[in-house]
């Protein structure tokens, strides 16, 4: 009985980089028209193996065999020739230009006196109809002609997936592909997915999402530090069973919550209206309250004004309309500075973008928000000793681990980097606490950490705003739930995993509102 | 230097900066006087008369030293004033023009003020071109935060507008007396800057060269508007959400490294030159940038690299007396230098890649 | 009808005070719109200038001076590509260095080489008259009356607009400057699509200073480049990074330019000085005009890393 080869095959594949091994000895076979879903944390090495499947790194060791051959891949241009395409978690698209550019990229000779006609792009519209006759043999539709940045990210999605589609895919790697999708959209991709490989077609899915893994795969290879620690048929197994190999331990998928006391509502968010360009709403007339002791999650796919949100709560942001109350205090309109010190902190969505300064010390870091004030500053002179000793204070009173204050915060690891940014804003025990995205790219561990911290400032009576495209984040530490959608509060619920389907529809736009039995 | 902030690891962490500021610049400089040395043998000049000749300009003898410093003079000056810009993210390179709107203030006062004290009319003076030099620059750091506009443009179109300037002061309403050179009489016994040492030109501005640099680290590493300073330089974004006022800083920054200029400009009118006429800066403005990126955009270090070029403006001056060689060469030797250090700070930066 | 001729008269002078300016100007467009800024141009043009004046001189064939010009132009815009594609150092600080460089360097030839030469014209660019064309009122003079450096410089305009925008190497190019990422994943080599548009910005600026010698002033002057380097600079800016926007803007730089030179020749009791920072001026001013339009591609003066 002669056994098909398989679509891909990896033996050995290994990978360092400095002192980490990011890829060790990994082996992992997919069968032609299945879907093989690739499990790990933050940090498992998923990323590296595709990188390297891709072209993009080179292995320092192990093999690569394609349908039974060995296949060398230095650059993403012999990927794509061997038919692997990849569906990147950030979209690789050109905003500027049209749909059908992107996907005509690279797919003709640049420079070539012999093909010259196929060099010089003559008939605009004949291209746009072949990239959406591609598009359509697949079940895909998409707009050719127009601007990438005109469209929704669901819709770049699937520009990015007749990309690979074009270029005669036999092979497509998707990472993390639902990250920035609501629940329907996801099972909308899902469906197409499954279309794919009833023609054939292998795909690799890059998760880390459990519940995914058991919606959609035939088999699924678990990561963990680089290594494969588990394959299973999906069938064959459980979240259970794939939680704990991914992690390493019995893993408590809840977090142990009390019940909430909320107390006066601390924050109101009345009527608040940000203008982005060409007139368009990105907050439009958003109301929300959180009570003293209360952990309010904001739920919603990225991009429906989770960001303008926050900024414009913490002042970096001044809104078109409408009002942000503190304690009784009005605040829209002041500087960010005046509104930290009424209490109101932020654990900012991109830690290294705009909670820390990376070739700055760990310590001026910490003192970012007062460095000019005593006792950091005393004459108008910087006070170091001052500025270490409480460095060094709250260096163990939230855990970092840094060899010295003194070092650069970029050597730190990100979950360290959250916790210095954690620190700086919680020591003050702030009213209001605005916590966008807190575990984005954290390992389990630091997760659980800054959960029990956020946790933590609502029992003692903070006022917390939790904003989070991960629903189960926010399911798990949220008193209430309400839904962003296009810069509008569409709806709210209790922190109830029942309210799942619900959350879902409203993050697509649909307007539910629970009766509210408090 | 004793604030908190230090380089990569604990252990190699002292190594790592000696590397970077002292080795790789003189390992810059070593390249850019080879390459310079193979293009003059291959100009069929005399290699070892030439660099002799720049040794012998730079240490031959007191009074080259002398020179040395004095060329350095407003160097240092200029240098120091870039740094502090680059050092919070914002491309001065203006300095040219600020230099001049800083000489011709110093100019004007050294014509009217004969009659006060020096005690009172030198300090009023270097005021003066400070205040011209900061308001020349602060033009385009208003243009950048309130317009938008990139102020690598606009410095540089500011420069010219500056030279124009100057240009028509001095054959319109500041020229001599007499109407015939476009030129300023000189400036008045009284206000011209005491030498330093007998028998040499270097005058007491040189003091003024290491004084303001070591003021500016200070205020760049020890105080609270330092550190806004730089965390803008570092990361905007991050700044912004700190509370620091970051488009205030820009203009600062670019003001003060415009006063520096302008002192620059001031100095050289009062102490060397005696009187304003046009091209008085041999591309200052310009050097500056490569004085202050030697001393990896640190006051104190500009001193140390406007004194090396300063000593090799003197040195080329000789070359060219001596061995005929045209002293634009040190304009290759600047450029040269520059992109010998940046190349070798990319190449570390590639290796000692980020942990 | 005097003053029509002296409208005439100063519109030819704009578009011969244009031809360098588009030239570096478009150059300046395809490697900014590749992501790389070179704001080294004025060393680039000056280098042109002397290679020119020199090759022509020694050769008697002032074409093969250009293309001299062009071709070591090229070369230190490649030599600019390694520090700052292949090596990722500061666009800015190499650029600023670039200019030293070629000041230093065309200044030292002229001198080393030309000091003690008596005689140093070279024979000008000859001016072609298009027959027919030439004839148009008003217009024909101004466009069909120049040397073929100019005509040069009108032609490559809308050819380089034409590659930008409908072919392939153009679109790659406009990726790669709005995306790199995308475009490397998409097959293709962004070191490769840099150092070509380099390449070819070098050799543009390297034409655009040889005009400056060969075909205006007949002969070398040390900076005689006077900034035209960093207005080319601006008109990129201008024009929104398209060619044919910087061929808009570089008239209208040439127009200020012959304005200049006009009412100076004319002793209109202006300081001459004023009408010397007329340009630069006129560049402030027009940068504050079309603020906030901003077709900058995303990824100018950002080295290209390849992080994983």
């Amino acid at each position: 009985m002669t056994e098909q080869a398989p679509r891909l095959r990896l033996e050995g594949i290994s990978k360092q980089f400095g002192v980490v091994q990011a890829n060790d000895a990994i082996t992992l076979d997919v069968q032609p028209g299945e879907i093989m879903c690739l499990l790990g944390e933050n940090g498992a090495g998923k990323s590296t193996l595709m990188n390297i499947l891709y072209g993009l790194v080179r292995p320092d060791a192990g093999e690569i065999f394609l349908d039974g051959s060995v296949a060398t891949i230095r650059s993403p241009h012999q990927a794509i020739e061997l038919g692997i395409g990849m569906v990147h978690q950030h979209f690789m698209l050109v905003p500027t230009l049209t749909v059908a550019e992107n996907v005509i990229l690279a797919t003709r000779p640049l420079f070539s006196l012999r093909k010259l006609g196929e060099a010089v792009i003559r008939d605009r519209g004949r291209i746009e109809r072949q990239v959406e006759e591609v598009a359509q043999r697949y079940g895909l539709r998409i707009d050719a002609a127009a601007r990438v940045s005109a469209l929704s990210v669901g819709e770049q999605q699937r520009v990015e997936i007749v990309k690979a589609l074009y270029r005669g895919v036999n092979l497509l790697i998707l990472d993390e592909p639902t990250a920035v999708l609501t629940p329907q959209e996801t099972s909308e991709l899902f469906k197409t997915l499954k279309q794919f490989t009833a023609a054939g077609l292998s795909i690799i899915l890059i998760t880390h999402k459990l519940h995914e893994v058991m919606a959609i795969s035939d088999r699924v290879t678990v990561l963990r530090d680089g290594k494969v620690v588990g394959r299973r048929v999906t069938r064959q197994t459980d979240t259970h069973e794939l939680a704990e190999l991914m992690v390493g331990r019995d893993v408590r998928l809840t977090v142990e919550k009390r019940a909430a006391q909320p107390g006066a509502p601390a924050l109101v968010v009345e009527d608040l209206t940000v203008h982005g360009i060409h007139g368009r709403r990105l907050l439009d007339h958003l109301s929300l309250q959180v009570a003293a002791g209360e952990i309010l999650g904001v739920a919603g796919v990225d991009g429906n004004g989770q960001r303008e949100l926050a900024l414009a709560i913490t002042g970096i942001l001044q809104p078109d309309g409408g009002a942000i109350t503190v304690e009784d205090k009005a605040l829209a309109g002041a500087t960010p500075r005046q509104i930290a010190d009424a209490g109101v902190r932020h654990i900012p969505e991109d830690r290294q973008q705009m909670g820390l300064i990376l070739d700055f010390s760990v310590a001026d870091n910490f003192v970012l928000k007062q460095f000019d004030r005593l006792p950091f500053t005393r004459r108008g002179l910087l006070q170091p000793s001052a500025i270490l000793a409480y460095a060094q204070r709250l260096i163990g009173a939230f855990d970092v681990r840094t060899p010295s204050p003194a070092l650069p915060v970029a050597n730190l690891s990100g979950g360290n980097q959250q916790k210095v940014v954690l620190g700086r804003e919680i020591d003050s025990n702030p009213r209001v606490l605005v916590a966008a995205q807190p575990t984005r790219g954290l390992d389990v561990g630091a997760t659980e950490y800054v959960h029990k911290a956020l946790l933590a400032q609502r029992d003692a009576g903070a006022a917390i705003l939790l904003i989070s495209t991960e629903l189960e984040e926010v399911l798990a530490l949220s008193d209430r739930i309400v839904v962003i959608f296009e810069g509008r509060v569409v709806g709210e619920v209790t922190g109830n995993r029942a309210n799942t389907q619900k959350i879902g529809l409203m993050m697509a736009g649909a307007h539910i509102q629970e009766d509210n039995n408090r | 230097m004793t604030t908190v902030t230090a380089s990569r690891q604990a252990g190699s962490a002292l190594w790592r900066n000696v590397w970077r500021n002292v080795a790789l610049p003189l390992l810059a400089i070593l390249a850019a006087l080879l390459v310079g040395a193979l293009m003059l043998a291959f100009s069929g000049f005399d290699v070892a008369a030439a660099y002799g000749a720049l040794w012998s300009g730079i240490f031959g003898n007191a009074r080259n030293i002398g020179e040395a410093l004095l060329r350095a003079t407003p160097l240092i000056l200029v240098g120091a004033g870039i740094a502090i810009a680059f050092r919070c993210g914002i491309w001065n390179i203006g300095a040219e023009g600020q230099f001049y709107m800083g000489a011709a203030a110093g100019a004007f006062i050294g014509l009217q003020a004969g009659s006060f004290s020096p005690w009172l009319a030198i300090p009023t003076a270097l005021l003066a071109g400070a205040l011209c030099g900061g308001l020349w620059a602060a033009i385009a750091g208003w243009l950048k935060v309130r317009l938008g506009l990139n102020e690598v443009v606009t410095t540089i179109m500011l420069n010219y507008i500056a030279i124009g300037i100057v240009g028509y002061l001095v054959t319109g309403p500041m020229q001599e007396a007499n109407r015939y050179n476009p030129q300023t009489d000189e400036i008045a016994a009284t206000m011209v800057l005491p030498r330093l040492l007998p028998g040499m030109r270097v005058h007491a501005g040189f003091l003024l060269a290491l004084l303001l640099p070591a003021l500016a680290s200070i205020l760049l590493f020890r105080t609270p508007w330092g550190f806004a300073l730089r965390a803008v330089g570092f990361n905007p974004v991050a700044a912004q959400h700190a509370g620091i006022r970051v488009n205030v800083q820009y203009v600062l920054a670019i003001s003060l490294s415009g006063a520096l200029a302008g002192v620059a400009g001031t100095v050289e009118v009062l102490g060397v030159i005696g009187r304003l006429y046009e091209n008085i800066s041999p591309g200052y403005g310009f050097t500056g940038i490569a004085v202050s990126l030697l001393a990896a955009n640190h006051p104190i270090g500009a001193i140390f690299s406007g004194l090396l070029f300063g000593a090799l403006t003197t040195g080329a001056e000789l070359m060219q007396l001596t061995a005929q060689i045209p002293s634009s060469m040190t304009f290759i030797l600047q450029g040269l230098i520059i992109a010998f250090l940046v190349s070798f700070r990319a190449l570390q930066g590639r290796v000692w890649r980020r942990g | 009808m005097e003053w029509l001729i002296g409208l005439q008269a100063l519109l030819q002078a704009t578009v011969r005070m244009a031809a360098p300016l588009t030239f570096t100007a478009v150059g300046e467009t395809y490697g900014e719109r590749a992501g790389v800024i070179n704001i080294g141009l004025e060393g680039l043009m000056l280098i042109g200038a002397v290679t020119a004046y020199a090759v022509a001189f020694a050769s008697g064939n002032v074409w093969l001076g250009v293309l001299a010009a062009g071709v070591a132009a090229a070369i230190f815009g490649v030599l600019f590509g390694v520090v700052t594609i292949t090596l990722g150092a500061n666009q800015i600080v190499a650029g600023a260095a670039l200019n030293l460089i070629g000041l230093g360097l065309s200044s030292f030839i002229y001198r080393a080489f030309f000091g003690s030469v008596t005689d140093r014209a070279i024979q000008p660019l000859a001016t072609v008259e298009i027959p027919l064309l030439n004839q148009i009122p008003v217009v024909g003079p101004v466009l069909f009356e120049q040397n073929l450096l100019v005509y040069a410089a009108l032609l490559l305009t809308p050819l380089a607009a034409l590659v930008l925008n409908r072919t392939m190497l153009g679109l790659a190019l406009r990726s790669v400057g709005e995306h790199p990422k995308a475009t490397a994943t998409a097959g293709l080599s962004v070191i490769g699509l840099r150092y070509a548009a380099v390449a070819f910005g070098g050799m543009m600026a390297g034409i655009g200073g040889a005009y400056l010698s060969v075909a205006y002033a007949n002969q070398f002057v040390e900076n005689m480049v006077a900034g035209r380097g960093f207005i080319a600079l601006a008109i990129v800016v201008f024009g929104r990074w398209s060619p044919l926007g910087a061929l808009w803007a570089s008239l209208l730089f040439g127009f200020t330019f012959a304005l200049q030179l006009r009412l100076q020749a004319q002793n209109i009791p202006i300081a001459y000085q004023f009408l010397q920072i007329l340009p630069y001026v006129a560049t402030i001013v027009a940068m504050i005009l079309l603020r906030g339009q901003s077709a900058q591609p995303k990824a100018l003066g950002v080295p290209y890393t390849e992080r994983t």
